[in-house]
């Protein structure tokens, strides 16, 4: 085997674990990252831009129209989750994990009561191709290149628009901002909902290569909440980096000695990174540049 | 209404206590219990839901006919959430409080380790109605799923013979993928192949590219895959979508989690799968049990090989239980040491053998088409669960109330 090939898949196995930790946590390091809103129904999020996605494209819409449709149904979900029980208890951040605990129940519960207890896969587009001996799906790679989109458009969001000014200032101090006339509880719904938005992006971007049943959240929720707590505060400085240290340990570890040890691999280095920087990857590139 | 009765009530409508009605006649006579402690919900539900259904179905048309011994039969169902410590939770309940006769239990393997202490402990009574890695030699036990004797002794070389000798695993990493592995490991072995590779997967991992590749390097003739859960399903879908293009053997796909229904075509082509029952099979008895359960449950998505146990298992109960003249274990278990307990299941003819208290069956060769469109290859009648029996298991003269496997056999006398 040469060395173009080994390096090929190095690479593809890294960005395919880049991919699914950073789509995966998107949407939590907004809602929980910046928010401060432990999220636990962020894996239902997910589950929903999945089914409603996969609902569309068995509807007769193309892929890519269904994604979008499951994220905005998602970012609706989202607004209206804020507006019922989140809005209430933003200062009361223990009684939020309850309820977001418990709003994920009722989702998951919910679903298999009315869809079912699967729902029929769409089938993943654009086939394979091959390199060396190895053969690989292309829409990995597409998956690769939507967290990077992802995360070049959340830069952008709350950098360079209005909006991510009023959001980052809302959050940082609230009533200063709403003192200069900022409407913040319109900013903190359309953050919310921006972050189930992006909950519903992965859900619908992952549904053709997965088994589409109630419970599928769950097995984004780990990686999401992994990649948040190691990237700290800030959505781009902390998830990208976080995303790709992670990525590497748990591409690695599981090449060399299975999932499991992948699985391991990344507990391990979350508790290191924690220790070391207690305020996530974020939180010391920040204090290196004041 | 008095605060006991009030509590019941909130206790019934909490856990989903579900008792089915029964004709006046046979109300008057005291109701014969049945426990139902299925995955309602979780990760195993899809596969699991059926069972309950197929429960109630035999249970409806046993009470129409006049139940058992002139009693009805009574279910007390309970959801177990795909989840080990309910398990143990709702078997003490059902034992202590419910005090039910016979209980139906347990989807995983690793569910039916949690709760068989508590039936040993409390001299209860439970079918495991689910194929699994074979190996429990228990009193308290009636196991009526298939065993690796019966799947992979028939599988594995039907598969060695058409594709070659080089095998790779992709199991579960729990008690049913490690057992499994180990008789894949142990049939090639004897049949002059070799281990291309293994790796087990823990539950709940739905990402596969790293293991596609392991399997794409290690070039086996063909994938035997023990994948359980419905996140783990999401192997296939990636695997076709990353061309590897092998065929795939497995005693758990198809039969349990009906893959080639949910997935899009051809993510399963080539999937070679040993079951005894699936409702495609083409027998005039398949077809009226298809057609009973459809008639009852019109949206049910798959009648699978667990339904069909669990179904025929009510009315081997009923049947000993009538011949036994009673409900006690110690009772039934004297009928089944005669050895004659049979019956026409929808697959065809099974007994179970009195030795190891689990079941012969008629194995069917499933094979899936690029379509998912299944055909059947080849079929093996009365396959009997041998394995114990020749280990050294003879319930009939002791009770060990232990799992064995190929590597740790029942001790020598």
């Amino acid at each position: 085997m040469n060395l173009a090939t080994l390096v090929f898949s190095a690479l593809y196995q890294f960005g395919d674990a880049f991919a699914f930790l950073v789509l995966s946590a998107c949407g939590l390091a907004v809602i929980f990252g910046m928010m401060g809103v432990i999220n636990l129904a962020h894996g239902e999020f997910i589950m929903c831009g999945a089914y409603v996605t996969a609902a569309t494209v068995h509807a007769g819409l193309p892929l890519p129209l269904g994604i979008l449709a499951g994220t905005i149904v998602s970012a609706l979900v989202g607004v209206v989750v804020e507006l019922v029980v989140i809005r209430h208890l933003y200062d009361r951040p223990l009684d939020t994990i309850v309820a977001t605990w418990g709003l994920s129940l009722i989702a998951t519960q919910g679903t298999l009561i009315m869809v079912g207890s699967t729902m029929a896969g769409v089938g993943t587009p654009f086939g394979s191709f091959q390199v060396g001996d190895y053969s690989y799906s292309i829409y990995r790679i597409v998956l690769f290149c939507a967290a990077l989109g992802v995360l070049a458009g959340l830069y952008a969001l709350f950098n360079w628009t209005r909006f991510g000014v009023l959001a980052r200032a809302t959050i940082q101090v609230p009533h200063m901002a709403a003192a200069l006339g900022v409407d913040t509880r319109l900013i903190y719904s359309l953050t919310f909902a921006c972050g189930a938005g992006l909950a519903g992006l992965a859900g619908g971007l992952y549904a053709p290569t997965m088994t589409l049943v109630p419970t599928m959240g769950a097995t984004f929720i780990m990686e999401a909440f992994v990649t948040v707590v190691i990237g700290g505060a800030d959505v781009f400085l902390g998830t990208a980096p976080a995303g790709g240290v992670l990525a590497i340990v748990k591409s690695v570890m599981t090449s060399w000695q299975g999932q499991l040890f992948g699985q391991i691999g990344l507990l391990v280095a979350v508790i290191i990174v924690v220790r070391v920087l207690p305020k996530g990857i974020s939180g010391f590139v920040l204090r290196e540049r004041t | 209404m008095s605060k006991s009765v009030l509590r019941g009530l909130r206790a019934a409508a909490l856990t989903g206590t579900l008792v089915l009605g029964s004709s006046l006649a046979l109300a008057a006579e005291n109701p014969i219990k049945l426990g139902v402690l299925e995955d309602q919900s979780g990760d195993f539900a899809a596969a699991t839901i059926g069972k309950v259904h197929a429960i109630q179905l035999a249970t409806e048309e046993i009470n129409k006919a006049g139940g058992i011994m002139g009693r009805p039969l009574e279910l007390v169902a309970y959801d177990t959430q795909s989840d080990n410590t309910r398990y143990q939770e709702f078997m003490r309940r059902v034992l202590q409080r419910d005090k039910v006769d016979v209980v139906f239990a347990g989807f995983s393997s690793a569910s039916r380790e949690a709760y068989r202490p508590i039936v040993d402990q409390f001299n209860g009574f439970a079918f495991y109605n689910n194929q699994y890695e074979g190996g429990v030699c228990d009193g308290h036990m009636i196991v009526t799923g298939a065993v690796p004797e019966q799947q992979f002794s028939t599988l594995i070389p039907y598969m060695m013979e058409k594709y070659g000798k080089n095998v790779y695993t992709l199991a579960a990493d729990y008690n049913f993928g490690q057992i499994s592995a180990e008789w894949v490991r142990k049939i090639v072995k004897e049949n002059g192949g070799k281990m291309a590779g293994e790796e087990f997967i823990p539950l709940g991992v739905s990402q596969f590219s790293q293991s596609i590749q392991n399997i794409q390097k290690a070039k086996p003739d063909f994938v035997v895959t023990l994948l359980v859960g419905t996140a783990q399903a999401s192997y296939y879908e990636q695997a076709a979508s990353a061309n590897v293009n092998l065929p795939m053997a497995s005693s758990v796909n198809v039969g349990q989690g009906y893959e080639h229904k949910r997935f899009k075509p051809p993510s399963l082509k080539d999937m070679y799968v040993t079951t005894n029952y699936i409702e495609e099979i083409d027998s005039p008895k398949s077809k009226e049990f298809y057609a009973k359960f459809k008639a009852k449950f019109p949206s049910e998505p798959y009648v699978n090989q667990e339904a069909e146990n669990s179904y025929l298992a009510v009315y081997l109960y009923k049947q000993m239980v009538e011949r036994a003249k009673s409900t006690k274990r110690e009772d039934i278990r004297k009928v089944i040491a005669l050895g004659d307990v049979c019956m026409d299941a929808p697959e065809g003819k099974v007994c179970i053998d009195p030795k190891s208290q689990h079941m012969s069956h008629t194995i069917y060769l499933a094979k899936v088409g690029a379509d998912h469109a299944i055909s059947f290859p080849k079929t093996w009648e009365d396959i009997k669960p041998y394995w114990l029996g020749e280990a050294g298991c003879d319930l009939t003269k002791k009770d060990p109330m232990a799992q064995y496997t190929p590597s740790n056999p029942p001790p020598k006398p």
